[in-house]
C-alpha cells in the first residue's frame, strides 16, 4: 500500500484552483484565436478579441479571468493500492478554502436554498469518487461558473426518439440559452445510464481534451454533426450572432435500461477552467 | 462609438441604437439578485435612481493597489422582473449579459431605458476600466453588495434599444 499524506492533497487543490482561475489552457486559447479568424461580423470578432485580451491580463496573476470563480468540482479517482489517514473530503475542502482565500477568488457558495447565507470560503466542493486500480490518486478539478450551469439540463427521452431526438434536444437547448451561458461554449453531453448517471457523464465529458473524439464511431459522428449544426444556429459570441457558438462538443455514453434514453447537456462557458492532477 | 457621461439623460437614450459600442465614464452602481430584492422596497436609498446606471456584477475580492477584482457581467434575465420598479423610478441603463424576457423589453421601452451588454467572461479586462470601488449598501451580501464604481471608458454594446430592436436577433 502507498501511504498518501492528505496535506499534499490540500496543497494540490489550493494551487490548482488558483492556477485555473488565472490561466486559460493554451489549447483553448488557440481554438478561440482560430474562431476569430473565421468570424465575419465585426461585433462578433470584437467580442472574441475581448476574450483573448482578457486572458492576457488575467495570466499576470492579479485579476482572475472571470468574477464568477465558480464552484469547485472534483472527480476523485483513488487507486486501490492507496491508503491515507483521515478524511480526504475534508482535505479537499481545506484546499478550496485556502485557494479561494489566498487567490483572491470570489466565494460563491450559499449554505441553503432559501436562507442563502454565504459559506464565506467557497466550500463545500462537489466531489465524485471512483476507485481505480493502481497506487495513484487522480483528481480532475474544475471551477464551474453558475451562468452556464443554469442553462444545463437533463431530459429523459424515449428510446425510439433516437439520434434525431438527441440532436433536436441539444440544438433547442443551445439556441434557447442564447447569450446567457457566455458562448462560445464547450458542450458536454451524457447519453445513457440513468437520470443521475447521464448528468455525471456530461460533466465528466467537459474534462476531455479539446481535440479528442469519442472512440465509438456513431458517437464521434454525432459529436462532429452537433459541432457543425450548433455553429449554424447563429447564436455567436455572447449571443450577438456569428459562426462561433461552440468550440467543442464532447459526448460520453453508458449502457441504459431498455425503456430509457437519458440525455444530459452540461454547458460550459468559454472560460473553461479545469485541470487534471496526479499524485 | 458613443461616449456617455453619467448621469444619463433622455437625450442620451435616444442616441443609442442596437449594436452601437458605448464607452461610459462616471459613476455606476452594482446590484445583483439579492440587492434588487432589497432595493425595490428600500426606504433608505444611498444613491439617486433617476438617471443612474446599474451594472449586474459580483466582483472578486480586490488586492491591495487595485481598484477592484474581476468585474464582468452576470446574466441579466434573473433581474427582469425586479428591474421594472427601478426603471419606473428613472433607472436609465442596465449593463449585463444575455437575452431577457419580452415582458422586460416592453417595460424597458415604456420607461425609456436601454439595456447594454458587456463581454461576459472578460472580468479582468473590464476591471481595468474601473478606477475606484466602494460598497455603499448591503455590505452583508459580500460580492452581491451595492458598489459605487468610478469608471472611465467602460465598454458596452447596446443590446435592446427604445426603437424595439435586439442585438440577439442578428444572426450569422
Amino acid at each position: 500500500m502507498r501511504l498518501i499524506n492528505l496535506n499534499d492533497i490540500t496543497k494540490l487543490i489550493k494551487e490548482t484552483v488558483i492556477e485555473i482561475n488565472y490561466k486559460l489552457d493554451g489549447s483553448l486559447v488557440s481554438l478561440i484565436r482560430k474562431a476569430k479568424e473565421r468570424e465575419t461580423k465585426d461585433l462578433s470578432k470584437s467580442i472574441l478579441d475581448d476574450i483573448l485580451e482578457n486572458q492576457e491580463i488575467a495570466k499576470e496573476g492579479n485579476i482572475p479571468l472571470c468574477q464568477d470563480t465558480g464552484v469547485v468540482v472534483v472527480f476523485l479517482e483513488i487507486g486501490s493500492q492507496v491508503t491515507f489517514n483521515g478524511d480526504i473530503y475534508e482535505a479537499i475542502n481545506e484546499g478550496v478554502k485556502q485557494g479561494y482565500n489566498e487567490g483572491y477568488l470570489r466565494k460563491s457558495i450559499v449554505n441553503h436554498p432559501f436562507n442563502r447565507t454565504n459559506t464565506l470560503d467557497n466550500t463545500p466542493a462537489i466531489i465524485h469518487t471512483k476507485i481505480i486500480p493502481g497506487d495513484k490518486i487522480i483528481m480532475k478539478i474544475a471551477a464551474k461558473g453558475g451562468g452556464s450551469e443554469n442553462m444545463s439540463k437533463v431530459t429523459m427521452l424515449t428510446p425510439t426518439e433516437g439520434i434525431n431526438g438527441v440532436k433536436k434536444l441539444v440544438l433547442d437547448t443551445i439556441f434557447n440559452a442564447g447569450g446567457r451561458p457566455c458562448p462560445p461554449l464547450i458542450v458536454g453531453i451524457g447519453i445513457g445510464g440513468n437520470f443521475e448517471k447521464s448528468a455525471l457523464l456530461a460533466k465528466e465529458a467537459l474534462f476531455r481534451d479539446l481535440d479528442d473524439s469519442n472512440n465509438d464511431e456513431t458517437i464521434k459522428q454525432l459529436e462532429n454533426d452537433l459541432f457543425n449544426e450548433i455553429n449554424k444556429l447563429g447564436v455567436g459570441p455572447m449571443g450577438v450572432g456569428g459562426v462561433t457558438t461552440c468550440l467543442a462538443v464532447k459526448i460520453n455514453y453508458f449502457p441504459m435500461h431498455i425503456a430509457s434514453l437519458p440525455v444530459a447537456i452540461n454547458i460550459q462557458c468559454h472560460s473553461s477552467r479545469h485541470k487534471e492532477v496526479i499524485l | 462609438m458613443i461616449k456617455l457621461n453619467t448621469p444619463i439623460e433622455d437625450k442620451d437614450i435616444k442616441l443609442l441604437k442596437v449594436g452601437d459600442k458605448v464607452l461610459i465614464t462616471g459613476t455606476i452602481f452594482t446590484a445583483r439578485d439579492q440587492a434588487h430584492s432589497r432595493l425595490i422596497n428600500e426606504k433608505n436609498m444611498k444613491f439617486e435612481i433617476y438617471g443612474s446606471i446599474i451594472y449586474y456584477v459580483g466582483p472578486t475580492p480586490k488586492r491591495d493597489g487595485f481598484a477592484i477584482g474581476a468585474s464582468g457581467p452576470t446574466s441579466s434575465y434573473r433581474m427582469d422582473k425586479l428591474a421594472v420598479p427601478l426603471m419606473e423610478k428613472g433607472l436609465k441603463l442596465m449593463i449585463g449579459k444575455g437575452n431577457r424576457s419580452e415582458e422586460f423589453r416592453m417595460e424597458m421601452i415604456k420607461n425609456n431605458s436601454v439595456y447594454l451588454i458587456a463581454t461576459g467572461g472578460a472580468g479582468a479586462l473590464l476591471s481595468s476600466k474601473i478606477k475606484n470601488s466602494e460598497v455603499i449598501m448591503y455590505e452583508d451580501l459580500g460580492a452581491e453588495a451595492v458598489y459605487k464604481l468610478e469608471v472611465v471608458d467602460f465598454p458596452c454594446f447596446v443590446a435592446y434599444d427604445i426603437y424595439g430592436n435586439s442585438i440577439f436577433e442578428a444572426k450569422i
